[in-house]
């Protein structure tokens, strides 16, 4: 293909990119180390407000933004360096907590303890759906031709499903005395309150999640199964190999760069887990990264909002994402090299 | 798209009523409004509706369009919806204008109660008023040979009663759901308590013993809770009431009607209203306001109109098509049973939210941090201290405290 031609066709989604993901990240990048703020002046202000049948005026210290001449808040932007960082991961009381030898005080740090669901999320799903996503693949392609259809629509189910419907239906199902829990009262005779500690909604959290995405890593697999070279199959079942064998030897590591495929992705939308806090509003129990940077961003009723943190909070999560990546990447890389030597 | 079903269930209801006389002049000016999306506002908004031109945007999510949408020049919708704390973004930004010429022009109904007024100069136009108080089921107080409790110390007793009759789930409900419902309840007892936010320059003042009194109290009622109480908000209070599971509750008097729809509740009648729970000093409650603002960036003919359809809307044939719905502050609304509580509550002195720029920040603050003291991971007075220090950071970033 002629430059000219490739440019062309490729130039529309550089743009798009440009404009969309790389500006963007980069004007967070540099709105992590500056705070805007408005010019406060401390004045004496009267507010008067109903009671229910006279008025209840008070005189009190307010402080009120100042405006200029065009009625617009007067704002100073200063670079603070790296200290919305520092405020975001609080390092000084992480490490008083850590030679204290307190894990109560470290997960009392609102960064640390989104970190440690986060990762325990990411990680202990990953090998889930990968199995389960397997498993699936498997009996899909063995099962009958006639029932295949139905088959990978119904599996699939769980993958069309929007993320925040499907965690407030799991919330509902699981609330009070919801359908489920009513159901599981009955079967082990005692009260249940599944949303009452942190450790059953997290377990609720990973099996939410692992039904959701494994359609997703199965529909991989049993594509990667259409092409498992039969010859080595058949030899393999004359030497007498077995059922698991087979899986063990041919058909896993046949599959083993759609299994990387799958890791990766999973690891970059998990480490993002954002839907099930909301859905679940579980956040007085355990709250997640992609979150935290959430609840910096979201005005206060007084119209209040931490851009500063938020934005390093999110570049934080970046730099999360390709740490956790690196494994997998090194061994993409290294698979490349050696394919092409 | 809830937008459109709330205006078709508004157009509906004002079919069905038919009962509101139309309105006394003909808009001919295009006017909108952006509000919360509560009952008492369907009710104002319809009524606004009548004068034509009008379309109304009702949102529970308003407050985080409208200092935006207000701030353009010019400004997307006219008239806005606010309470206390929300009205304290578009004040600071100046986006919202003062009333006291229309008030004079088209204003002679209005009480000086509903004029909102900032150093003089009213800004809004309160509607109604609204506050925690007790909800009791008097059939199991009755039952049980209890008196109305009037102290914190007596909801505690008769919840210990009624846990120990066992005639319902659990006896105490709460708005306890993680976020500002959990910082509401905080500010109410703190205020309770007698206790101020804050000393000079912004700084944070709630680590002390007013305020380790008020997070002791909430403790003490979450042993008679249902132990979800974390993810429980308003309406899910209000359904346990409705749904005969708790006895009594610290709840918002505009969810007192809903205990008596025959259409949800299977308790009508049954649930009497009375005073919040005394603190050491006031109620346990404070007191907030919901009311209209009209924009800065608009012209004066459309000023001029869009105060005239808001009168309409909040005129006499309104609340007296919609009574109970709201504890309303208009000219003709007569109290019902539902009011009662609203109404001992402030009369017993409840002081009313202090809405303020830091106050905003404080009460994320406060939703975010009470959590891990009801769950038992720390302590009171740490947990106060990390609170003020998790509004120290946002404080300063907002450069409200230097």
């Amino acid at each position: 293909m002629k430059f000219r031609t490739f440019a062309a066709f490729v130039a529309p989604s550089v743009v798009m990119m440009l404009l969309f993901i790389a500006f963007p990240l980069v004007s967070v990048l540099v709105q992590s180390f500056f705070v805007t703020q408005p010019v406060y002046d401390t004045v004496e202000v009267e507010t008067c407000t109903p009671g229910f049948l006279g008025q209840i005026c008070t005189t009190e210290e307010k402080s009120v933004p100042r405006r200029d001449e065009n009625g617009r808040i007067v704002e100073v932007t200063r670079f603070v360096g790296l200290e919305s960082y520092r405020n975001v991961i609080e390092p000084d009381r992480f490490w008083a907590a850590v030679k204290a030898h307190s894990w109560a005080a470290v997960q009392a740090i609102d960064f640390w303890k989104a970190l440690r669901f986060t990762l325990m999320f990411t990680l202990v799903t990953l090998p889930l759906v990968v199995g389960l996503g397997l498993a699936i693949a498997l009996a899909i392609n063995n099962a009958a031709q006639a029932v295949r259809g139905p088959v990978i629509f119904v599996s699939l189910l769980p993958f069309i499903i929007t993320p925040v419907i499907g965690a407030l239906s799991i919330n509902w199902l699981f609330r009070g005395d919801g359908i489920l829990t009513a159901a599981l009262e009955w079967w082990l005779q005692r009260d249940i309150a599944m949303f009452a500690q942190a450790w059953t909604i997290e377990t609720l959290m990973v099996l939410y999640r692992v039904w959701h995405v494994a359609p997703f890593a199965a529909i991989v697999f049993y594509a990667g199964l259409q092409t498992v070279n039969q010859d080595s199959l058949e030899s393999a079942l004359i030497d007498g190999a077995s059922r698991w064998q087979r899986l063990r030897f041919i058909v896993i590591p046949h599959l083993m760069p759609l299994i990387v495929f799958v890791a990766i992705i999973h690891l970059m939308d998990t480490y993002r887990v954002f839907e099930e806090i909301v859905g679940f509003s579980s956040q007085g129990h355990v709250i997640s990264l992609q979150w935290l940077t959430y609840d910096y961003l979201k005005p206060d009723q007084a119209g209040n909002r931490s851009i500063s943190r938020a934005s390093a909070s999110a570049m934080l999560t970046m730099i999360g994402i390709v740490i956790i990546l690196i494994p997998l990447l090194r061994r993409t890389w290294r698979d490349h090299r050696r394919a092409r030597a | 798209m809830l937008f459109r079903k709330i205006l078709v269930a508004g157009a509906m209801s004002l079919v069905a009523t038919g009962a509101w006389a139309s309105c006394a002049f003909e808009n001919k000016v295009p006017l909108k409004s952006l509000s919360a999306a509560f009952e008492a506002w369907k009710a104002v908004t319809s009524a606004m509706a009548e004068c034509g031109n009008f379309t109304a945007e009702l949102d529970q999510e308003f407050r985080e369009k409208q200092p935006a949408a207000f701030a353009a020049n010019p400004a997307l919708y006219q008239i806005g919806g606010v309470a206390n704390s929300t009205m304290v973004p578009l004040l600071n930004a100046g986006t919202i204008r003062p009333l006291d010429e229309y008030v004079a022009k088209y204003g002679q109904q209005l009480k000086p109660n509903q004029l909102i007024k900032v150093d003089g100069k009213t800004y809004a136009i309160a509607m109604m008023v609204n506050n925690q108080h007790l909800m009791y089921r008097s059939d199991i107080l009755e039952d049980l040979g209890i008196p109305v409790p009037k102290t914190w110390d007596d909801v505690l007793a008769a919840a210990e009663k009624i846990k120990a009759a066992g005639v319902v789930d659990y006896p105490l409900g709460g708005t306890f759901k993680t976020g500002w419902n959990l910082g509401e309840e905080f500010v109410n007892n703190y205020l309770g308590e007698g206790g101020e936010f804050f000393g000079p320059g912004n700084s944070p003042a709630i680590n002390n013993e007013k305020g380790v009194r008020a997070l002791e109290i909430m403790k003490a009622m979450t042993a008679y809770m249902d132990p979800e109480y974390l993810v429980s908000d308003s309406t899910y209070v209000q359904q346990q009431f409705q749904q005969g599971k708790i006895a009594m509750a610290n709840l918002w008097a505009s969810r007192a009607a809903a205990m008596d729809d025959p259409a949800e509740s299977q308790v009508v009648g049954k649930v009497k209203m009375a005073s919040a729970p005394m603190g050491s000093v006031r109620p346990a409650s404070s007191l907030w306001w919901d009311g209209v603002v009209f924009a800065t960036n608009m012209t004066e003919e459309q000023a001029d109109a869009a105060f005239r359809v808001a009168m309409e809307g909040l005129d006499r044939e309104m609340v007296e098509a919609n009574n109970d719905v709201a504890v309303w502050l208009i000219e003709g609304y007569k109290p019902g049973p539902a009011a009662e509580g609203a109404i001992a509550t402030a009369n017993n002195g409840a002081v009313p939210y202090p809405a303020s720029g830091p106050m905003g920040i404080m009460h994320t603050a406060l939703g975010n941090g009470i959590a891990d003291y009801l769950k038992g991971a720390k302590d009171a007075s740490t947990t106060l201290a990390d609170i003020e220090a998790a509004y120290l950071a946002a404080a300063r970033e907002a450069g409200l405290v230097e």
